[in-house]
C-alpha cells in the first residue's frame, strides 16, 4: 500500500471504532450525560483524562514548539505535567465527594449564590471555546495535509464524528471514546519516536536515547551534537535558556495552575465512584500523560538534530520531498536571498549567510516520519494520532459548553421546572449549536495552536483555581470573594493578553511586559491577584451562613460519596 | 465521627499536602528553573543535571507524588474509618 492508502484506512478505522463506540454507549439521562453515570472504573478515567487533556497542541505543536525553544521548551513540559500534583492533591479528592455534575455547581452551591454560578459559567465558556479553537486548527492542518482535502471539508468531517458522539452519547460517549483515542495517539505518537531514536542512537527507548551517544560514531552524545550544530549555524545552543528565569517561573505556574483549573479536566473526577478513585485516577491519568511528556522533549532533540543535518547547506534541487510537500501548503517558506540555489538555514547570531528558510513549529512531529524516512504506516498513524488528540480534547470541551448551556444556566438558574427529559434535549441542543461555533473557528483559525491554548490556561488559572482551592481549605471564605476574585482576575489577565495580542502586537517584547512577565505568564499574577482581591473582600464582609460551613466539613471527609452521589440511573 | 478526630484527620492531611508540595516545589521551579544553570555542572548520562531536571526527571517525579499522596491519604483513611466505600457497600 502506498502512504495515501495507509493514511486513509487508518484515519478511516479510527473513525469507524469511535462511531461504533458512540452507538454502544448512548446516554439515556442526565447523570450519565454530564458524569457518564458516575461509574467509570479509575484507570478507565485516567486514560479519559489523559487523552481529553493532550490535545491537537501537546500532540501536534508541542515537540516543535521545544525543538524551536531548546531548554526553554521546559515551561510547556512542566507546565502542563505539574498541575496533575495540584489537581490530585487541592482538588480531585473534594470534587468528588461534592459530587454534582459540573464546575459551576461546584462554586454556585459553595458560594451560595447564582451570581457566583453565572460567573462561572461565563469563565467555563469563555475558556472553552479559546480552547476548543486551537483544536480545530489542528484538525485543519492534519486534514489538508494528510488526507489532502481542503480544510474546510476537513473540519467539515472532523465536526460531523465529534457531533455524532458527544451529542448521542454526551460524557458516557466521550469516555469511552477518549479510552480508544488515548491508545490510539499513543501509539502513534511512540512508534516513529521508537523508531528515530534507534536509528540515531543505537537505544529505541527515546526517553533514555535523548541523553545518548549519537550512533555516527563522532562519539558526540545527542544534545552535545546538537549545541555544536546549532552554535555552527548561529543559533543559541539548544540546552541554554533565552528567555528570563522569572518569565519562565511565570509561564511554567499559570499553565500549571492552569491546568487545575480547566472545566473539561475538573469535571472528570465527577465520574468515577468514590473518592480514592478521585486520587487514584489523577495518578493513572499523569502517568499516561508522563508517557508522551517525556517522549516530547526527545522527539524534538531528535527532529533538530535531523532538520539542522540535511536542510543547513541543501541545494535546493535535491530538496527530499517531504520539502517540497510542506512546502507545497507553506508550513515551509524558502527565499533565496542570494540566488544561489542553495538552501542556507541560519540563525539570529549567524555571520556567513543571512538565513533563507521558515520552518512552521507545527510541522515537526508531523514531517518527522518522513524527514526520518519511516515507513508509510508510520505516517498515516501520525495522521490517525493527530486527529484523535483534536477530536478528544474538543469533544470534552464542547460538553463543558453543553452542561455549562443546560444545566447551569437553565435548570439551576432560570428555568429550575423543567424536566429531566427537556433538559437532556437542551443538553444535546447546545452541544450540537457549540460544534458548529467550533466549526466556524476551524474554518477561520486564530494563530498557532499551543499559543492560543496557552491563553485558555492563563484564563483558568486566574478565575477557577484561587476559588474552588480557598473554597475547600478556607472555610471563611464567602460569596462577595469569591466573585470579586473571579471577576478581577479574569477581568486583568484577558485583558493583558488581549492588549499585546491584538490591540498592539507591536509593543509585545520584554521592556513593554508589566515586571518582565510575558502573555503567556500573566495568569499566575491574575491568580495572585483572583487571591489578593477574594481574601480581602471576604474579610471585609459576612462570614458564609452555617450550612456552608458543615458542607465545607463535609467535603473534607471522603466517608459517604458513593451513597451521596444522587444519580438517576 | 466526633469533632476532634475531624480536625486530626484535617490536620494530618494538611501535613502530607505541606510535605509534597514542597517537594513538587523543589523538583520543579527549584531543579528545572531557579537552579538549573548551578545543576547543568553535574551530568546525568548524556544530560546536565539541570536539563534533565526541566525535561525529563521533574515529571517523573510528579508521578511519584501521586502515588505517595494516593498511598497516604488511603491509609489515613482506614486508621481514622472515613474511607469511601462507594454505593454498593
Amino acid at each position: 500500500m502506498n502512504e495515501t492508502a495507509w493514511i486513509f484506512s487508518l484515519v478511516g478505522l479510527s473513525f469507524a471504532l469511535y462511531i461504533g463506540i458512540a452507538i454502544w454507549s448512548r446516554a439515556g439521562s442526565t447523570g450519565e450525560f454530564y458524569v457518564a453515570g458516575g461509574n467509570v472504573p479509575p484507570v478507565a478515567n485516567g486514560l479519559a483524562t489523559a487523552a481529553d487533556w493532550m490535545s491537537a497542541a501537546s500532540f501536534i505543536s508541542m515537540a516543535g514548539l521545544i525543538s524551536f525553544m531548546g531548554r526553554d521548551g521546559t515551561v510547556y513540559l512542566m507546565g502542563w505535567t505539574g498541575g496533575y500534583v495540584l489537581l490530585a492533591l487541592l482538588l480531585a479528592p473534594y470534587l468528588r465527594k461534592f459530587g454534582k455534575y459540573t464546575v459551576p455547581d461546584f462554586v454556585g452551591d459553595r458560594y451560595y449564590s447564582n451570581v457566583a454560578r453565572v460567573v462561572a459559567v461565563v469563565c467555563a465558556i469563555f475558556i472553552s471555546f479559546t480552547y476548543v479553537a486551537g483544536q480545530m486548527r489542528g484538525v485543519g492542518i492534519v486534514f489538508s495535509r494528510f488526507l489532502d482535502v481542503d480544510i474546510n471539508t476537513g473540519v467539515v468531517i472532523g465536526m460531523g464524528v465529534v457531533f455524532f458522539y458527544a451529542v448521542l452519547g454526551g460524557m458516557k460517549g466521550i469516555t469511552y471514546t477518549q479510552v480508544a483515542q488515548y491508545c490510539v495517539l499513543i501509539f502513534a505518537y511512540m512508534v516513529p519516536a521508537f523508531f528515530i531514536s534507534f536509528m540515531m542512537t543505537d537505544m529505541p527507548i527515546p526517553q533514555l536515547g535523548f541523553g545518548s551517544e549519537l550512533a555516527d560514531g563522532s562519539g558526540l552524545s545527542v544534545l552535545q551534537k546538537l549545541d555544536s550544530l546549532s552554535t555552527e549555524l548561529g543559533f543559541d545552543p539548544y540546552t541554554d535558556g533565552q528567555k528570563s528565569t522569572l518569565d519562565v517561573f511565570f509561564i511554567t505556574a499559570a499553565l500549571m495552575v492552569g491546568t487545575a483549573g480547566l472545566p473539561h479536566v475538573l469535571v472528570r473526577f465527577y465520574t468515577v465512584p468514590k473518592v480514592a478513585d478521585a486520587r487514584s485516577s489523577a495518578g493513572w491519568a499523569l502517568l499516561f500523560i508522563a508517557l508522551l511528556y517525556t517522549t516530547a522533549p526527545a522527539i524534538s532533540a531528535f527532529a533538530r538534530t535531523n532538520i539542522l543535518n540535511t536542510v543547513a547547506d541543501m541545494p535546493y534541487e535535491e530538496a527530499p520531498s517531504w520539502f517540497s510537500n510542506w512546502e507545497s501548503i507553506g508550513l515551509i517558506k524558502f527565499d533565496d536571498k542570494n540566488g544561489d540555489g542553495i538552501v542556507q538555514y541560519r540563525g539570529p547570531h549567524a555571520t556567513d549567510f543571512k538565513n533563507e528558510l521558515e520552518i512552521d513549529k507545527d510541522i515537526i512531529v508531523l514531517a518527522n516520519p518522513e524527514i526520518a524516512q519511516l515507513p508509510a504506516w508510520v505516517i498515516g498513524l501520525i495522521a490517525a494520532g493527530g486527529l484523535a488528540a483534536a477530536l478528544s480534547t474538543a469533544a470534552g470541551l464542547l460538553l463543558v459548553i453543553s452542561s455549562s448551556v443546560a444545566h447551569d444556566l437553565l435548570k439551576k438558574t432560570f428555568k429550575p421546572s423543567i424536566t429531566e427529559k427537556q433538559e437532556l434535549l437542551t443538553a444535546r441542543i447546545a452541544a450540537g449549536i457549540a460544534i458548529v461555533i467550533a466549526g466556524y473557528f476551524g474554518i477561520n483559525p486564530p494563530g498557532f495552536v499551543a499559543q492560543v491554548v496557552a491563553f485558555a490556561f492563563g484564563l483558568a488559572a486566574a478565575s477557577f483555581f484561587p476559588v474552588m482551592v480557598l473554597g475547600i481549605f478556607w472555610k471563611r471564605m464567602n460569596k462577595y470573594g469569591a466573585i470579586s476574585g473571579m471577576i478581577t482576575g479574569i477581568g486583568f489577565t484577558a485583558a493583558y493578553i488581549i492588549f499585546f495580542k491584538f490591540v498592539s502586537p507591536e509593543l509585545n517584547s520584554a521592556e513593554h511586559w508589566l515586571l518582565g512577565i510575558s502573555p503567556e505568564g500573566i495568569g499566575t499574577l491574575g491568580m495572585l491577584i483572583n487571591i489578593v482581591v477574594s481574601v480581602v473582600i471576604t474579610l471585609v464582609t459576612p462570614k458564609p451562613p452555617e450550612e456552608i460551613q458543615q458542607f465545607v466539613e463535609s467535603i473534607r471527609v471522603p466517608v459517604g460519596a458513593g451513597e451521596a452521589h444522587e444519580l438517576s440511573a | 465521627m466526633d469533632q476532634s478526630s475531624r480536625q486530626l484527620y484535617w490536620r494530618k492531611n494538611l501535613q502530607y499536602l505541606a510535605f509534597l508540595l514542597a517537594f513538587w516545589f523543589i523538583v520543579s521551579f527549584g531543579c528545572g528553573i531557579l537552579f538549573v544553570d548551578y545543576l547543568d555542572q553535574f551530568k546525568i548520562g548524556g544530560f546536565g543535571l539541570g536539563f534533565w531536571f526541566a525535561q525529563q526527571g521533574a515529571i517523573y517525579f510528579f508521578v511519584l507524588q501521586i502515588i505517595i499522596y494516593v498511598v497516604l491519604m488511603n491509609r489515613l483513611d482506614r486508621q481514622f474509618g472515613v474511607e469511601d466505600k462507594g454505593a454498593d457497600q
